[in-house]
């Protein structure tokens, strides 16, 4: 094995800008990744430069974390269940049964995905809140409370079933319908084929997404923060109020890891176990074809369910619009524009902020991400699935440990960069680009590798031939790596609220401390701003993606 | 311009995909060397290690030992854009997303021509490969042979030192096959450009080689002109791979040989021992079929019509089966199944396997 890896420098070393970014990454991945987490887990077990388990103890006799381990935990069994049946039937409905509006009906229930994290939250507190339009206007309720257990599972449902809607999508989508008739053809009843060919077919594509889903609520942090309330304590909130709150950066550190064990376990069940159970039973193209096994009303049962989600989707958003619109939700509801004028007077340097720092991630992120599912696909080096593993290991850690973990490693010396754009731009990055590298090396992988073995022969250099075949040729996955990049940068919290400053802020964190201050109108004109500025945004990588590919000739194939 | 391509002790071991500890040796001690201006086809069946080898030679794969030289040149260090082998690909790697006439000048855009240059250069292969006029098609607009004809263009444009082809025609339907194969030939030899060729057909590596390479499980078995391989094989398996042969068991006597007690002189003497046990292969078409008198008598056991051949498969008496080629076979009629007839083996095709 070691002459192999020799062998493999020594191809690499012939290279040498090959080299030169294999290094790089590494290097940056190390510094990047791995430092900020080995801090996080160095920190929780010191006390004053004593290495102590005590803060680990603190697990055991107070009542405030244990019930917030297992708030978290429940909360994210509760949503992540709850979330595979809406996602699941809609994706049924939408994928096997002949209804009508089913593109409308995709595009409607993928919409929360691109949306601000509080878009949900907001909607609910003007719905079901203390002052709720539901609650108090039109149910007279005086003392009913939305924070808490349901509150926060309510909010994280309509955020997070979206997720499990497209993973199954692809699940469901992949699974012949010849089965199906086969089982029918043999007689079983449409039911028995349901429980015993295509539940069991689409299982593994369950377990998938209820681990996907699981892991996003642990990791949320916008929901909890805003419904969650006191009296109900959850792990990422309670870490970051350990430390922007008591300064208390061990017990913030302990809790962290606390909450990466739960995500990582679930990330990697998922991915190295789970993975490798999922059925296709077709190759190429998926043949979506009209499933047999639901009955009519069953059929427009489901669909009346997967209309209801639907229906609660555009309910949520034109609550946001209206809200924003409106003088004092609760009190006075005469139509205003104060709330925007606030957002462009106020609040405009916090608008520039973000879009700075998402113009610097998109590319960034993009490119990287598609360097190195090359690198990953196309070339051998010592190390590469360590790369591959380090580059994604950001996507199953908890974005409140990656900002603790940022803020333990990057505040002091050998390198400072808290208050930095610098800081926000690199955590975004690194924390984007796994969907990138992800969807990068799916698409590689079909594409024949002796069309790059062709531009290499004809003199082409590694990064001429990423630049000018490769490059074009991953052209789809690149657009969603830099869609993704821009969204999430636009969207985060969880991380970037660590690392905010009064230099460099963002909207999501405004979002945030004006619903702490009370002023929801203010919060929903900014989440609109953040989801137009999105749409747009979408819009114009769409079109540079299709210039830079049509610059070429772009040939569909 | 055109350049020797040696190769000395060349092997390739490849880690088994299954288990990592576990080796495939897909080349082994190859020794070959390429005149300047010659096309050499590597021929086997599928498995042997042609494409590995042509890989190696490429630079896309990493040699476990040995050395390639372009002539005087060691090129195991250079990497694959710096050597200067073209390659034509079995898939045809053609840039899906550019032009004909892009994925044509793609390797010379890449060496910064001036302009007017490149334009001619492109124009004359453009020209002789009959592309001229599909230059601002896509790929996916053209039939395999035009797509072929790209592949070639866009590697023969670059006026390589080493030409590099793997199976390039094996998409193709047998008509275009033949076709294309004297088009390759012919601006090869135009060109003088050196050249590797790897293929599985041997008529093909018949047709256009000057020399054929035959390899089984990584090893070469021979190297030698088209006639020297099929007349005079080196192995067994070269004399059943390339064409038919009947083995025939025989015994060396006095320079000559002698089979089931019938003595015959050789064209070529062997330098096997006096009295040793040979074998000897016979082709099909080099004995002569009679009804009336022969060497050896024999019974018909099959016979097939095929046109321009009738193939006889006999029952030699104390010998065994033989296969016997009998051309235009529309004139003589064919002799039926379980009828006794006589044979006998031309004495220039009878060869000693060494
Ligand atoms: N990348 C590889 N990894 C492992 N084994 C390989 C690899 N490439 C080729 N081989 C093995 O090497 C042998 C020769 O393959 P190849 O050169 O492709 O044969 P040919 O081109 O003559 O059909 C085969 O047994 C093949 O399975
Ligand atoms: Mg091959």
């Amino acid at each position: 094995m070691l002459t192999n890896a020799r062998s493999q420098l020594r191809i690499l070393a012939r290279d040498p800008i090959l080299l030169a970014l294999v290094g790089v990454i590494f290097a940056a991945i190390l510094v990047f990744v791995v430092y900020p987490l080995a801090m996080v887990f160095i920190t929780s077990f010191q006390d004053r430069g004593q290495w102590t388990l005590d803060h680990y103890g603190l697990l055991a006799e107070r009542r405030l974390y244990k019930n917030a381990l297992a708030n978290s935990l429940s909360v994210g069994a509760m949503v992540g269940f709850l979330g595979v049946v809406i996602g699941y039937i809609a994706a049924f409905v939408l994928t096997r049964l002949d209804v009508p509006f089913k593109k409308l009906l995709h595009l409607i229930t993928i919409l929360p995905i691109i949306s601000p994290p509080f878009v949900s939250a907001v909607s609910i507190l003007f719905l079901f809140g203390f002052n709720g339009l539901i609650t108090k206007q039109m149910l007279g309720l005086q003392d009913f409370s939305i924070y808490g257990f349901h509150g926060v599972v309510w909010s994280q449902v309509f955020t997070f079933a979206p997720i499990a809607y497209l993973s199954l999508r692809g699940v469901l989508a992949s699974i012949s319908p010849t089965l199906e008739d086969a089982a029918l053809n043999i007689g079983a009843t449409r039911w028995q084929t349901f429980w015993k060919v295509t539940f069991p077919l689409t299982l593994p594509g369950i377990a998938s997404a209820f681990l996907i889903v699981f892991i996003e609520s642990l990791a949320d942090f916008g929901n909890p923060l805003v419904l969650a309330g006191a009296a109900f304590p959850m792990l990422a909130p309670q870490a970051y109020l350990e430390i922007t709150g008591s300064f208390n950066l061990p017990r913030g550190a302990m809790l962290a890891v606390i909450l990466i064990i739960p995500s990582i376990t679930a990330f990697a069940i998922q991915r190295y176990w789970l993975a490798k159970r999922q059925y296709v039973t077709v190759t190429g193209k998926p043949t979506a074809s009209t499933s047999k096994i639901v009955s009519d009303p069953v059929k427009w049962l489901l669909y009346a369910f997967v209309l209801l989600f639907a229906l609660i989707v555009v309910m949520f958003y034109a609550v946001i619009i209206v809200g924003a619109f409106t003088q004092v939700w609760g009190f006075d509801y005469t139509p205003t524009l104060a709330h925007f004028a606030y957002v462009f007077n106020v609040g405009f340097k916090t608008v520039i902020d973000t879009l700075i720092i998402a113009i610097i991630t998109t590319p960034i992120s993009g490119i990287l991400g598609m360097l190195i599912a090359y690198l990953v696909v196309r070339k051998t080096f010592p190390g590469k699935s360590a790369m591959e593993f380090g580059s994604i290991l950001s996507y199953a850690v908890p974005g409140t440990v990656v900002g603790i973990g940022y803020i333990l490693a990057f505040n002091d010396y050998p390198i400072v960069l808290t208050g930095t754009l610098t800081i926000l731009v690199l955590c975004f990055v690194f924390r984007y680009v796994p969907v990138g590298i992800q969807s990068g090396i799916a698409v590689l992988r079909q594409i024949d590798p002796s069309i790059e073995e062709a531009a290499q022969n004809l003199g082409a250099s590694s990064l001429t031939t990423f630049r000018k075949v490769t490059l074009p040729l991953i052209a789809p996955a690149f657009f969603s790596g830099l869609v993704y990049a821009f969204v999430r940068a636009m969207t985060a919290i969880s991380a970037a609220i660590f690392l905010v400053s009064a230099n460099w802020n963002l909207m999501t964190v405004q979002i945030l401390n004006q619903v702490g201050s009370g002023r929801l109108g203010v919060a929903a004109a900014y989440s609109i701003l953040v989801i137009l500025i999105v749409l747009v945004a979408i819009g114009v990588i769409n079109a540079f993606v299709n210039r830079m590919t049509r610059h070429t000739n772009m040939v569909r194939f | 311009m055109a350049e020797a391509v040696v190769i000395r002790g060349l092997n390739k071991q490849f880690s088994s995909p299954d288990s990592p500890d576990r080796t495939v040796h897909a080349v082994r001690d190859v020794n070959l060397t390429v005149e300047p201006g010659q096309l050499v086809t590597l021929l086997g069946p599928s498995g042997c290690g042609k494409t590995t080898l042509l890989r190696m030679i490429a630079g896309f794969e990493e040699p476990t030992s040995g050395d390639i030289m372009f002539g005087d040149r060691r090129m195991n260090d250079v990497a694959p854009n710096r050597r200067d082998a073209a390659m034509v690909f079995q898939s045809y790697a053609i840039f899906p997303h550019l032009s004909v006439y892009e994925n044509v000048v793609f390797g010379l855009r890449l060496k910064s021509l001036p302009a007017a240059d490149l334009k001619a250069k492109a124009d004359r292969i453009l020209e002789i490969t009959g592309l001229t006029a599909m230059q601002n098609r896509s790929p996916n607009q053209l039939s395999g042979g035009q797509q072929q004809r790209v592949a070639l263009a866009r590697a023969i444009v670059m006026e390589p030192k080493v030409l590099l082809f793997d199976e390039p025609l094996s998409n193709l339907d047998a008509k275009l096959r033949e076709t294309m194969r004297v088009e390759i030939r012919e601006l090869q030899q135009r060109l003088g450009i050196t050249a590797l060729y790897v293929t599985h057909d041997q008529i093909e590596a018949m047709s256009i080689s000057d020399r054929i390479v035959v390899m089984n499980g990584g090893v070469v078995e021979q190297v030698g002109a088209p006639w020297e391989v099929y007349a005079r094989p080196a192995t067994r398996f070269v004399a059943d791979f390339i064409g038919k042969a009947n083995f025939v068991p025989g015994k060396v006597v006095d320079g000559g040989v002698e089979i089931a007690g019938q003595k015959f002189s050789l064209a070529h003497p062997t330098d096997q021992p006096n009295g040793s046990d040979v074998e000897l292969v016979l082709r099909p078409e080099a004995v002569a079929l009679s009804a009336d008198s022969g060497v050896f008598a024999a019974t018909v056991k099959r016979a097939m019509f095929l046109g321009n051949v009738a193939e006889y498969l006999l029952e030699v008496d104390g010998i065994g089966e033989w296969l016997v080629d009998v051309s235009n076979p529309g004139e003589v009629g064919l002799h039926e199944r379980g009828s006794r007839i006589f044979v006998s083996p031309s004495q220039a095709s009878l060869h000693v396997l060494p």
